[in-house]
C-alpha cells in the first residue's frame, strides 16, 4: 500500500468480497480486493465489462441491491471509520454528502418526471438544515457551476442533450461538496468532444474543491489524463496497482500487457491489433488459481493451482502474478 | 459463458431438433405446467369417455330432488332430480370445447388484424383501431347476444358469437407488441437481406410479439366458459337439457343456500379447468421463450 | 481506372418532423474503390449511420444519385432492387438487437440464402457451414440462441449473415463499439482478414478515431449531415485541415503520459439539424469563425484527394 507522508489513507478497502446470488447460481463479482486512496488524489479503476468495478463502487456506498447481492466480507474504512459496518441511518448521512456517485448513463440516472433543479435541491435538502429558498439558491449555484444557465432550473431532463444531462448528474453529485467522488464511466455514453468538456469540468471542480475521486473507466486515455493511481481489475480481483507512471511505463501483468496491446494506438502505425485470446471467465465458475491463466501465454502449473498473492515490485507497484521473473527473462516486461 | 456451453457440447453432435420437440422438452421441466397438462389431458379423456363413465343419463329426471352427495349420486342431484356428476361429465364436452374453440378462432382473426395494424401503422392502424374501439365499447354480453340472435342458437353459432368478444383485446395486445418490436434492428437486418414484408411479419415479428397473448388466451377460455353460461341462462347459446357447466351454475343460483352442492360441483369443475389451463399457459409461454431455456 | 464499387453524388436524406425538416444527410459526394475501406467518422447526430443506410437503399434517399459498380441504383424497384441489394450488405452496431432472439445461429445465417430462393437445402447447409468457419463460429454453436453467446460471437453471426450472399460492398455501422476492448481487436482483425480473402469493400462507420485508423484507407469526417473533410488516412492523421477535425483529434485523451496535450475544448453544443441555416454548420462552435462563414460553404480540393469544406482553410493552416 502506498503511504505518502505517513498519513493513514483517506479511503482504505481491505479484503472486500461481494457476491450476487440467485437460486441456482452464485456470481463471484468481487474477490478479496484491497485498495487505498489518499485525500485529494484520483484512483483509476480499469477493466472490462463484468470485471467488478461498478460493484466495488456500489459496495463503498452500500447501494447494492437488497435482494440477490451481499458483501461477504471485508472492511471499508473512510477516514478511520469502517463504513461497511455502521447502521443504515448513519450511512444515509454519508451518502450524497461525504461520498457521492456519478453514474454511467445520464439518460437513465435522472428522474424523468422531476425538474433538474428540484433533483439538485433534493440532495441539498436531505443533508442540510435551512429554508427552501436557501436550498433553491444552492441548486442554482450548482447549475451555474456546471455551466448550465440557472434559468433552466425548471426544465425536465428530456429537454437536455446527453452532455448537459451528465452535467446535471455531476451537479447533483457535487451539491454537498463531497469528500469522495465515485465516477462510474461518466463519459462513456458521450461523444468525444462532449467528453472532453465534461472531463475538464470534473477536473476543474476536483481542483477547486479538493475532492478525492475513484474513476471507473475502460478508456486508457482518460486514465492517463486524470488519474494519479491506477488499479487494473480482472474477474473481481486487482491484478495490478501502481502510480500512473509505474503502470503506463512499466506495466507487468500479462492482462495489463494484453489490454495495452489490444487498444488501437493513435500514434503507432500497426497493421494488426493484438487481441487477448479467449474470453473473460464465467463469474459463476471462476478457474482455480489465477483467474487469468486460461488466456495467459505464460501460465504454469502453479498458476493453475495456487491462489496468487500480490508481489511488490517497486515502491508501491503491485502485481498479482507469480511469474514475474520468467516474464522479465523472456523480455516480456 | 459461451465457453461453458462449448465444454458441455464437447463430444456431443448437435442434433437438428425441431422447434416443436424443443418446446415440449422445455415444458417438461416446468412442474406446474406438467401438472396443468396432466389435469387437462385427464379432463379431455374423461369427457371423451363420458358415455362409459357417467352413471346415469344426463337428462334423466328422478324423484330424488336436490339431494346432497350420497353413494348413489356422488355429487348429488339437481332441482329436477338429475345426477349432477353425469351432467358434469357430459357438460365438459360443451363447456371445454366451446371455451377453447372460441378463443382459438379469435386468435386467428386477432393475429391477422393485430399484425396488420401493428406493422403498417398510420392510417391502416387508425381505421382498424377505430373499428375495434366500436366493438369494444359495446358491453361484451350485449355484443354476444346480438351475434347469437343473428346467428341463431346452437353449439357452433355460440362459439362464433363468443369469439367476437376476444378479438379486440387480443388484437390490441398483439398490435402493441408488434409496434414495440417493429423498430428493432433485426427487422432492419431482415429488410437488408430482401425478406418480403409478409416474411418479416410472420417469421420475425409475430413470434417475438406473441407471448403475452398466450397468457391472455388461457384467461380467455375461462371467460368464455362463463359467458357461455350467461347465454344459456337467457335462452340463447346451448339449449337445455344440454348440461353446459355455466348453465348448471346459473340454474343453481337460487338454491345456493339450501343445496350448495348444486353450485359447488359445477363451479369446481370450471375452476379446476381454468387452473389447469393457466398453469399450462404460463409454462407454454416460458417454454416458447428461448431466453429461458434450461 | 477501374469503376468504383460505390459512388454517391450529392446525396441527400431529409426527414420531415414536427419542428421542420431534419437534414440528416446533406449533399454528400463520395467514391469508394474496390477492395478499400472508407472510414466515416463523426459524433452522434452527424448522419453517418443514415448515410450508410441510404446508400444501400435501406432508407429511401430524398435526392441525389447512388451508383453501384457504375450502375445507377437510386431508382431501382422490384426484382432489380433485390438483385442490387444482394451486393450491398450491412453489419449492425448492437449485436444484441440485430439478431432475431428467437432464431438459432444457423437459422440467422441461412436466412439470406433461403430468401434468395436460388439455393437448394444441401447448398444452403454447405454454404452456411463455410461461412461459420470463415468467421470463426464453432460448429457446435450452430443450434445456440443469441442470448447464449457473448457479444463478440453474436457479432460474428451478424458478419456471417452479411457475407452470405457474397456482397461486393459492406456497410459496417460501428461494428465494434458495443464490444469490450479485447474482443474489439478480435473482430477488427477478422474484418480485415475477410476483406483480403473476399475482396470486400467497406464503409466503416465509427466515432472512434483510433479504431478507424487501423482499418481505413480513406476517411471522411462528417458534421451535421455534411462531409467537412475527406482524404487518405495517413493524410488525415498527419495534416488535418478542418477546424472540426482538429478539435476532434484534440479532444481524444492521449495515452502518452509524458507528453500530455491540453485539449482544445469546443464550447457549446451541436446546433440543430432541423431547418439549418445556410452557411457553415460548425461556425457556432468554431474559434476561427467570421463573416465569410455565414455563406453557404462548398467543398474544395486542397491537394489531390484531400477535400475540405471550409472557406478559411488556407488562412488557418
Amino acid at each position: 500500500m502506498d503511504n505518502l507522508e505517513n498519513k493513514s489513507p483517506f479511503l482504505e478497502i481491505r479484503g472486500l468480497t461481494v457476491e450476487y446470488f440467485s437460486k441456482e447460481t452464485v456470481v463471484h463479482a468481487v474477490n478479496s480486493v484491497d485498495l487505498t486512496l489518499e485525500k485529494g488524489r484520483t484512483l483509476g479503476l480499469v477493466g472490462e465489462t463484468g470485471a467488478g468495478k461498478t460493484t466495488i463502487a456500489k459496495s463503498i456506498l452500500r447501494i447494492l441491491p437488497d435482494v440477490g447481492a451481499r458483501i461477504v466480507s471485508g472492511d471499508i474504512f473512510l477516514e478511520g471509520t469502517d463504513i461497511s459496518k455502521i447502521p443504515e441511518p448513519e450511512m444515509r448521512k454519508i451518502r450524497g454528502q461525504k461520498i457521492s456517485m456519478i453514474f454511467q448513463d445520464p439518460m437513465t440516472a435522472l428522474n424523468p418526471v422531476q425538474t433538474v433543479g428540484s433533483q439538485i435541491e433534493e440532495v441539498v435538502a436531505l443533508h442540510n438544515a435551512g429554508s427552501k429558498a436557501e436550498f433553491r439558491r444552492r441548486a442554482e449555484e450548482m447549475l451555474e457551476l456546471v455551466g448550465i444557465p440557472k434559468e433552466r432550473y425548471s426544465d425536465y431532463p428530456h429537454q437536455f442533450s446527453g452532455g448537459m444531462k451528465q452535467r446535471v448528474v455531476i451537479a447533483i453529485a457535487l451539491a454537498c461538496n463531497p469528500e469522495l467522488l465515485l465516477a462510474d464511466e461518466p463519459t462513456t455514453a458521450l461523444d468525444v468532444t462532449i467528453q472532453a468538456q465534461v472531463l475538464q469540468l470534473i477536473s476543474q471542480l476536483r481542483e477547486r474543491l479538493g475532492t478525492s475521486m475513484i474513476l471507473i473507466t475502460h478508456d486508457m486515455g482518460v486514465v492517463a489524463t486524470f488519474c494519479d493511481y491506477v488499479a487494473v481489475v480482472y474477474a473481481g480481483s486487482i491484478v495490478e496497482y501502481g502510480t500512473k507512471e509505474q503502470l503506463f511505463d512499466h506495466y507487468q501483468h500479462p492482462y495489463t500487457t494484453g489490454l495495452f496491446g489490444a487498444i488501437p494506438n493513435m500514434s503507432l502505425d500497426e497493421d494488426r491489433l493484438h487481441p487477448i485470446e479467449g474470453l473473460p471467465p464465467d463469474p459463476t465458475d471462476l478457474p482455480k488459481g489465477c483467474a487469468f491463466w486460461p488466456r495467459c501465454k505464460y501460465a504454469t502449473e502453479r498458476c493453475k493451482q495456487e491462489k496468487i498473492e500480490m508481489t511488490v515490485t517497486s515502491d508501491g507497484h503491485l502485481c498479482r502474478c507469480c511469474n514475474l521473473d520468467l516474464l522479465s527473462q523472456e523480455g516480456a516486461i | 459463458m459461451t465457453e461453458a456451453i462449448i465444454q458441455r457440447a464437447r463430444g456431443a453432435q448437435p442434433k437438428k431438433k425441431s422447434e416443436f420437440v424443443r418446446v415440449l422438452k422445455q415444458l417438461s421441466y416446468n412442474r406446474g405446467a406438467m401438472l396443468g397438462l396432466c389435469i387437462f389431458v385427464l379432463e379431455l379423456v374423461i369427457i371423451l369417455l363420458a358415455p362409459i363413465l357417467a352413471p346415469y343419463d344426463y337428462a334423466a329426471m328422478s324423484s330424488a330432488i336436490r339431494e346432497g352427495p350420497s353413494l348413489a349420486h356422488l355429487c348429488g342431484t339437481d332441482d329436477l332430480g338429475r345426477d349432477i356428476l353425469s351432467r358434469i361429465l357430459y357438460g365438459g364436452r360443451y363447456s371445454i370445447t366451446m371455451g377453447i374453440f372460441s378463443v382459438m378462432i379469435a386468435v386467428v382473426f386477432s393475429s391477422v388484424i393485430g399484425s396488420i395494424a401493428g406493422y403498417f401503422g398510420g392510417r391502416v392502424d387508425n381505421i382498424i383501431m377505430r373499428i375495434l374501439d366500436v366493438i369494444q365499447s359495446l358491453p361484451g354480453m350485449l355484443l354476444t347476444i346480438v351475434m347469437s340472435a343473428v346467428l341463431g342458437s346452437g353449439y357452433f353459432n355460440t362459439i362464433l358469437a363468443l369469439s367476437v368478444n376476444c378479438i379486440p383485446g387480443q388484437a390490441r395486445m398483439l398490435r402493441a407488441q408488434m409496434m414495440k418490436n417493429r423498430d428493432a434492428e433485426y427487422v432492419e437486418a431482415s429488410q437488408s437481406i430482401n425478406c418480403s414484408r409478409l416474411r418479416i411479419i410472420a417469421v420475425h415479428l409475430f413470434p417475438n410479439s406473441f407471448s403475452p397473448l398466450i397468457v391472455q388466451m388461457t384467461m380467455g377460455v375461462a371467460n368464455m366458459i362463463l359467458m357461455a353460461s350467461s347465454l344459456s341462462f337467457i335462452g340463447l347459446g346451448v339449449q337445455p337439457p344440454a348440461p353446459e357447466w355455466g348453465a348448471m351454475l346459473a340454474g343453481s343460483r337460487e338454491f345456493f343456500r339450501s343445496s350448495p352442492h348444486m353450485v359447488v360441483f359445477p363451479g369446481l369443475a370450471i375452476a379446476i379447468t381454468i387452473l389447469a389451463l393457466n398453469l399450462l399457459g404460463d409454462g407454454l409461454r416460458d417454454a416458447l421463450d428461448p431466453k429461458l431455456k434450461k | 481506372m477501374s469503376v468504383p464499387v460505390i459512388e454517391a453524388k450529392r446525396l441527400k436524406k431529409y426527414f420531415p418532423t414536427h419542428g421542420g425538416i431534419l437534414h440528416a444527410v446533406d449533399d454528400v459526394t463520395l467514391k469508394i474503390e474496390r477492395g478499400t475501406t472508407l472510414g466515416v467518422v463523426g459524433e452522434s447526430g452527424c448522419g453517418k449511420s443514415t448515410l450508410g443506410r441510404t446508400i444501400i437503399r435501406l432508407l429511401e434517399r430524398t435526392d441525389g444519385q447512388i451508383l453501384l459498380n457504375g450502375e445507377d441504383i437510386s431508382e431501382l424497384k422490384g426484382k432489380k432492387l433485390r438483385q442490387a441489394r444482394e451486393k450491398m450488405q450491412i453489419i449492425f452496431q448492437d449485436p444484441y438487437s440485430s439478431i432475431d432472439p428467437r432464431k438459432t445461429v444457423e437459422a440467422t445465417v441461412c436466412e439470406p440464402l433461403k430468401v434468395s430462393k436460388r439455393y437448394s437445402k444441401k447448398q444452403i447447409d454447405q454454404i452456411s457451414d463455410e461461412l461459420m468457419e470463415l468467421v470463426g463460429i464453432d460448429h457446435r454453436l450452430r443450434v445456440s440462441y443469441p442470448h447464449e453467446l457473448d457479444g463478440g460471437r453474436r457479432q460474428r453471426v451478424g458478419i456471417a449473415r452479411a457475407l452470405a450472399l457474397n456482397p461486393d460492398f459492406v456497410v459496417c455501422d460501428e461494428p465494434v463499439s458495443a464490444l469490450d476492448v479485447s474482443i474489439q481487436a478480435q473482430v477488427l482483425n477478422l474484418l480485415q482478414d475477410l476483406q483480403e480473402k473476399r475482396g470486400l469493400t467497406y464503409m466503416f462507420i465509427t466515432h472512434n478515431l483510433s479504431v478507424v485508423r487501423h482499418i481505413s484507407d480513406q476517411i471522411c469526417v462528417m458534421y451535421l449531415g455534411q462531409i467537412v473533410e475527406m482524404c487518405t488516412t495517413k493524410e488525415l492523421f498527419t495534416r488535418p485541415l478542418h477546424p472540426y477535425t482538429k478539435a476532434l483529434f484534440s479532444a481524444i485523451p492521449s495515452t502518452d503520459i509524458h507528453s500530455p496535450h491540453k485539449p482544445e475544448i469546443l464550447e457549446g453544443e451541436l446546433s440543430s439539424p432541423i431547418n439549418p441555416k445556410p452557411g457553415c454548420r460548425f461556425a457556432a462552435r468554431c474559434k476561427y469563425a467570421n463573416e465569410a462563414c455565414l455563406q453557404p460553404q462548398s467543398q474544395e480540393e486542397i491537394s489531390p484527394g484531400h477535400i475540405v469544406r471550409c472557406c478559411r482553410v488556407h488562412e488557418i493552416n
